[in-house]
């Protein structure tokens, strides 16, 4: 009986269990980004700065709209950078 | 229609103290002609520009919240163009939930509420990062 439960050890066991993807923004109820903070904002930004997709953070269509309008918002007041390289 | 605007605006590192004054007096006076009322005032102060703007790397910033007609963003605009000591500006109409926030943040509450909104992810969201980043 030990053995089996030893054999079935070795094998790599496939996990299919994904995390579930979730809107933070509606998980922790903010209304508006603020574009004027942009640490926050370089969540949402990869080491180009470049703004990272929903299929990646999670974020709902809606907030997504309003993420990327406070990203360019903070880019034009020289807050965030167009282009980057290793930003983070 | 009376709505609550916010503008930012950056000012050429060049300037002297008093020129910082005046020039924000001269928008401080524009508004108030216009028959806007002024909420809030922030000096930002000295920052680093994240790239650089007509050469320079650092600007002065400068932020008024104020209510006003639709018709004074127009002028005010045209007088933010026309002036040399500005680097950049930006004029943003607020809906009910950015003026929520702002005045939230004013009182001093939001800052903690959205910081502990963040760690709780941060946590959660770690474990999920790490993966992502290994799946690419």
């Amino acid at each position: 009986m030990a053995n089996e439960t030893e054999i079935k050890y070795l094998t790599p066991i496939k996990v299919e269990t994904q995390r579930k993807k979730y809107c933070r923004f509606k998980k922790s109820g903010i209304k508006y980004i603020d574009y004027k903070d942009a640490d926050f904002l370089l969540k949402f930004v990869n080491e180009q700065g470049k703004i990272l997709p929903r299929r990646i953070t999670g974020t709902s269509n809606k907030y997504q709209k309003k993420v990327a309008q406070a990203i360019k918002r903070a880019r034009h007041l020289a807050l965030m950078p167009y282009v980057a390289d290793l930003l983070k | 229609m009376v709505r609550q605007y916010e503008t930012v605006f950056i000012m050429t590192p060049v300037l002297s103290d008093e020129q910082i004054k005046e020039t924000v007096g001269k928008y401080q006076k524009l508004l108030k002609d216009g028959g806007a009322e002024i909420v809030d005032e922030n000096n930002w102060g000295m920052r680093k520009l994240a790239y650089p703007i007509q050469k320079k790397t650092s600007g002065y910033y400068y932020l008024i919240e104020f209510r006003a007609e639709g018709e004074l963003i127009a002028k005010l605009e045209t007088a933010f163009k026309r002036d040399e000591r500005l680097l950049r500006f930006l004029t943003v109409s607020l809906d009910k939930f950015a003026v929520a926030y702002n005045e939230k943040k004013r009182a001093g509450g939001l800052k903690s509420q959205q910081k502990a909104a963040e760690k709780k992810e941060n946590k959660e969201n770690k474990e999920v990062k790490t993966e992502e980043v290994s799946a690419e």
